[in-house]
């Protein structure tokens, strides 16, 4: 390993650093884009990503059907329930609802929770780990103590206890969610301010006498930003799946008639033996779409981390 | 220590082990060694380049050159330890006549810690942080000289009193964050030595510790190499640690070996531009006050193949035509052997004189 | 050592009143308060102030604070509306399950997971490796609940190699004794080895289900781990000390990579037990988790509020003892 590197060895390599870091954003970001452009697993990811969006947004016009039609009233029985077939792509439901169009509307809610508790856990989170992070001293001991506590208990226990307070609608699934996201976002702005506050260029900075509020702003938070992202893209993949398991519980909103992945999956329970296209199809749009997101993360993570860049 | 003051080199004394067979050659060869390094989708580096030199028993010799000269990697194949992927190794690497280079993981594992070894570069990171210096130190003797756990732990604490580390009993037990910096680059040099090897490799040993410990280190080096008889090859950047230490330097620039002298004559007048730069660039004590330094001009990176020319050309003030047309041959002038078109004169020569040395 | 464990101690008394205090509000932020929570749809005014009066909510919120402390620490949390029985008697009946199926996921994941990752590393590029970390990845996406149907059909509904739910089958041991809890150590201890293997057979599918996410993050940080190590100095320190290759795997690859392998696996333990929630429901296993599923639906909230209180003191608890093990193996962390 350290014999490849000294071939390398250009200038010192500390310099190249300090120069590298005290740089904006561009070029950092366009070499992570080219990175990412050249990995397999970003580009599987995107696509999924891509496909998952935009089956949220056009379900209305790809679903054959309407969420609460029942083209197949009066075939279904409890015991016949037809699977896929040329009519019925992913077969009907317990109801005679059409199940690729509930699969298709389903993207919907997993799209709007998942967007919604993240913007509503990075701010909040972000706000908290950029006070701990700025200021440091006791204003990081009491945000980190409260951070540390928040993480204590299990994130789908939180989520639940959450949800079970607000009650069961939409919005206090996605309340549950958000709240369990906000201590891992300030806690990792926190982590990598201090990590960049204490690095060769800020010091420079400092040292040549620029002021500590533009040091932070301009130098500092822009360079710990790229986890925080890493983290966004994961926790869209959390989100996603931690929703799914809320309304498995019947944790989520109140009408029956919207799809939801979690709650399509938790009503199949009774027809396991006769209907198992009813647990199949639901079950892998929440892995698919957690998946692109996972990827995506994932692969972003590796091209953003310079620990990487050989 | 050596004063060669001719061709023939003064040489430590080493006293011939009981048991092994008369052998009067060289106790390492390494002889056009070459090693390049492939990665899928990249163009092969190559590190090493026909690389040649030779240690006796007991002599000290210094690899001298900038990073990225190939004098760690060419250390690193000698010990068989590059790595196995993406790395082609060519040429011979003999140890006491023994070919090293495709001889099997077992015997190289049975020849590495016992017959030669090897202190790396920066102590901080080359002992395990959660294993005691007692059991880093004995596994040597415990995988090559058959001793007991307690046998071991006897001759540990005396090879840690030997390179100067107070309290050694209470030391073993103790973990390397404990001790100094100093203090573990001793421990490493009491586990290279544990066996008594032939040879010893020592890679920029005291690169990465104070300016006041690195004296001490050499020191403590010079010392032991000295009693046991231990052949050193030392790879440094710093000529100041060759001065101090070596019987004959080989100066290596990208790749290749450009000088090679015994220590007085590449002292007293180097004959490659690039040693002359060396020197010249040393802060001296002795120079007049307000005298400037000459560093040598350009980076490491201001190469061209070798194919092509003189990979130095770039940065040669001595440059001549023929440096960037095709490359010179390493030559024998005088007492050194010297890889250049246009070799610096010696001492009270003038250049017509040299012509006709050569 | 002992005094790094204190320190560490100390370090979770606030943690362990932050939650009290979390827990607390929680339960006076319910819609309406505790009272029209507990009462639901036939709530009054008169019954509320009743209510109000007999748990002392009419109390100012501190007072109610520092009982509601002095009988959380007597674990004395109510009692279930739903049962009627005390929530902390509850917890120590369906507890012995959960850490049943929690142990035998964590043992499937511990179990595969440190050789598959170590075995990635060491075959670093080739197929085995990029198959774990495909795997480890697509493993952390499915949902336990997901997961635990597709096992349910496959091995008990299609192949019926294996039962699909339920701790024990009732009908074949309908006289098996359980006096730990732990239904396969009963079997053993009352000589009733057929019970046992029963019980552990239903062990085997929620395991798995449960076990999947720790094992994907397990292999996944065990190669990672490894992969770091073994390009370290030390290791190069070692290889040129020409130690055998077992040596060098054991005490100065493994010993360094298994630090941050602990950790995580630590971290696993509260991801089980949350996780439980859903397996126990999907595989009708009678522990906490369904309890509480149970309980959720039920809008049993002293049961909620107690549960995820017990729960989260072990998760900190075991996140503590990990801690511990790790200044173990780790010297410079006992230092510190």
């Amino acid at each position: 390993m350290t014999a490849p590197h000294e071939l390398g060895a250009a200038a010192d390599p500390r310099t190249a650093m300090v120069l590298a870091g005290a740089e904006e954003g561009g070029s950092l970001g366009r070499d992570a884009w080219r990175r990412l452009r050249r990995d397999p697993a970003a580009v599987v990811g995107f696509v999924l990503v891509v496909l998952f969006v935009a089956v949220a947004v056009l379900a209305p016009w790809l679903a054959p059907y309407g969420p609460t039609d029942t083209p197949g009233q009066g075939t279904v029985t409890p015991t016949n329930i037809p699977g896929p077939s040329a009519e019925h792509w992913m077969g009907l439901d317990n109801l005679g609802r059409d199940e690729l169009s509930r699969v298709l509307y389903g993207a919907r809610q997993s799209l709007i929770i998942g967007v919604v508790s993240l913007l509503l856990g990075a701010t909040v989170g972000i706000l908290l780990g950029l006070l701990a992070g700025a200021f440091g001293g006791w204003v990081d001991n009491i945000v980190m103590r409260v951070v540390d506590m928040m993480l204590a208990v299990p994130q789908l226990l939180f989520a639940i206890a959450v949800a079970a307070m607000l009650g069961q609608s939409l919005t206090s699934v996605m309340i549950a969610i958000g709240v369990t996201n906000v201590p891992v976002f300030a806690r990792i702005l926190r982590g990598s301010m201090l990590a960049q506050r204490g690095s060769d260029y800020a010091l420079a900075a400092t040292s040549l006498g620029v002021r500590r509020r533009f040091v932070v702003l301009r130098h500092v938070l822009p360079n710990s930003l790229s986890p925080v992202i890493v983290q966004g893209t994961l926790a869209l993949a959390t989100a996603i799946i931690d929703a799914a398991g809320l309304s498995f519980l019947g944790l989520s909103g109140s009408d029956p008639g919207v799809p939801e992945w979690g709650r399509m999956l938790s009503e199949t329970q009774r027809f396991l033996a006769s209907a198992f296209h009813l647990a199949v199809f639901p079950g892998l749009a929440i892995v698919f779409a957690a998946l692109g997101f996972t990827l995506l993360g994932e692969s972003l993570r590796e091209a953003l981390d310079p620990k990487y860049r050989r | 220590m050596g004063t060669g003051t001719s061709e023939e080199l003064d040489l430590g004394q080493a006293p011939g082990r009981p048991g092994r067979t008369a052998y009067d050659g060289p106790l390492l060869a390494v002889d056009d060694l070459s090693v390049t390094f492939t990665r899928r989708g990249r163009r092969d580096v190559r590190a090493v380049d026909g690389v040649s030199f030779a240690i006796r028993p007991g002599e000290t010799v210094g690899l001298v050159g900038e990073s990225g000269s190939g004098k760690s990697v060419t250390a690193l194949a000698v010990m068989g330890l590059l790595p196995g992927r993406g790395v082609r190794v060519g040429g011979s690497v003999r140890l006491e006549g023994e070919e090293l280079l495709g001889a099997s993981d077992d015997r190289l594992r049975d020849l590495r810690g016992r017959e030669m070894a090897m202190v790396f570069q920066d102590p901080m990171t080359s002992l395990n942080p959660v294993v005691s210096i007692g059991v880093q130190v004995t596994e040597v003797l415990r995988r090559h000289r058959d001793m007991t756990r307690e046998q071991a732990s006897v001759e540990a604490a005396s090879l840690l009193r030997r390179v100067g580390i107070p309290d050694p009993v209470r030391r073993l037990k103790d973990y390397p964050h404990q001790l100094s910096g100093g203090m573990r680059q001793r421990a490493l040099i009491a586990s290279a030595l544990a066996c008594r090897p032939r040879l010893l490799i020592c890679d920029e040993p005291t690169t990465a510790l104070d300016v006041t410990i690195q004296a001490q280190i050499l020191d403590l080096l010079r010392q032991l190499v000295r009693e046991s008889g231990t052949a050193l090859l030392m790879i440094t950047h710093d000529l100041g640690v060759v001065a101090g230490l070596c019987d004959t330097v080989h100066v290596m620039y990208s790749g290749r070996v450009v000088e090679s002298a015994p220590r007085r004559p590449l002292f007293g007048s180097p004959r490659h531009p690039y040693t002359g730069g060396l020197l010249a660039s040393i802060p001296r004590l002795d120079a007049p006050r307000g005298a400037p330094l000459h560093p040598i001009q350009g980076s490491p990176n201001d190469t061209i193949p070798w194919e092509t020319g003189c990979a130095f050309a770039p940065r040669c003030d001595h440059r001549v035509d023929a440096c960037t047309t095709s490359a010179p041959a390493l030559e024998v002038r005088g007492h050194a052997s010297v890889r250049c078109w246009n070799p610096l004169p010696p001492p009270g020569r003038t250049a017509a004189a040299q012509e006709e040395d050569a | 050592m002992l005094r790094f464990a204190v320190r560490r101690l100390m370090q979770l008394v606030p943690i362990l009143l932050g939650l009290s205090i979390l827990l607390f509000f929680w339960v006076r932020a319910l819609p309406g308060g505790p009272a029209v929570a507990l009462l639901g749809e036939r709530a009054t005014p008169e019954k509320i102030a009743q209510i109000n009066r007999l748990y002392g909510l009419d109390r100012p919120w501190y007072e109610q604070y520092l009982s509601f402390l002095e009988r959380a620490v007597q674990l004395n949390f109510g009692s279930s509306i739903r049962t009627q029985r005390p929530v902390t008697e509850e917890f120590l009946r369906l507890f012995p399950a959960t850490v049943e199926l929690s142990l035998a996921a964590g043992i499937f994941a511990v179990g595969l997971g440190i050789p598959l990752g170590y075995l990635a590393a060491r075959r670093h590029t080739t197929l085995l490796d990029n198959v774990s970390v495909t795997g480890s990845l697509i493993g952390v996406t499915v949902p336990v609940f997901f997961l635990g149907y597709l096992l349910r059909y496959a091995f008990a509904v299609k192949l019926g190699w294996l039962p699909a739910t339920g701790r024990q089958d009732s009908r074949e041991f309908l006289d098996a004794v359980h006096p730990t809890g732990f239904y396969v150590l009963d079997g053993i201890i009352t000589g009733n080895p057929a019970a046992a293997w029963d019980a552990a057979k239903h062990l085997i599918l929620p395991g798995i289900a449960l076990g999947t996410i720790p094992l994907a993050i397990i292999t996944r940080i065990t190669r990672a781990s490894v992969l770091d190590v073994v390009h370290e100095d030390y290791v190069r320190t070692a290889e040129a000390k020409g130690l055998l290759k077992r040596t060098i795997t054991r005490r100065h690859v493994l010993r360094n990579a298994m630090l941050p392998v602990i950790t995580v696996t630590g971290l696993q333990v509260g991801l089980l037990l949350s996780g439980a929630v859903l397996t126990e429901t999907v595989f009708a296993f009678d522990g906490v988790g369904r309890f509480l599923n149970l309980a959720i639906s039920n809008r049993d909230f002293s049961v909620i509020q107690g549960f995820i209180l017990i729960i989260a003191v072990i998760v900190v608890v075991v996140n503590l003892l990990v801690d511990i093990a790790y200044g173990l193996v780790d010297p410079r962390v006992r230092a510190r």
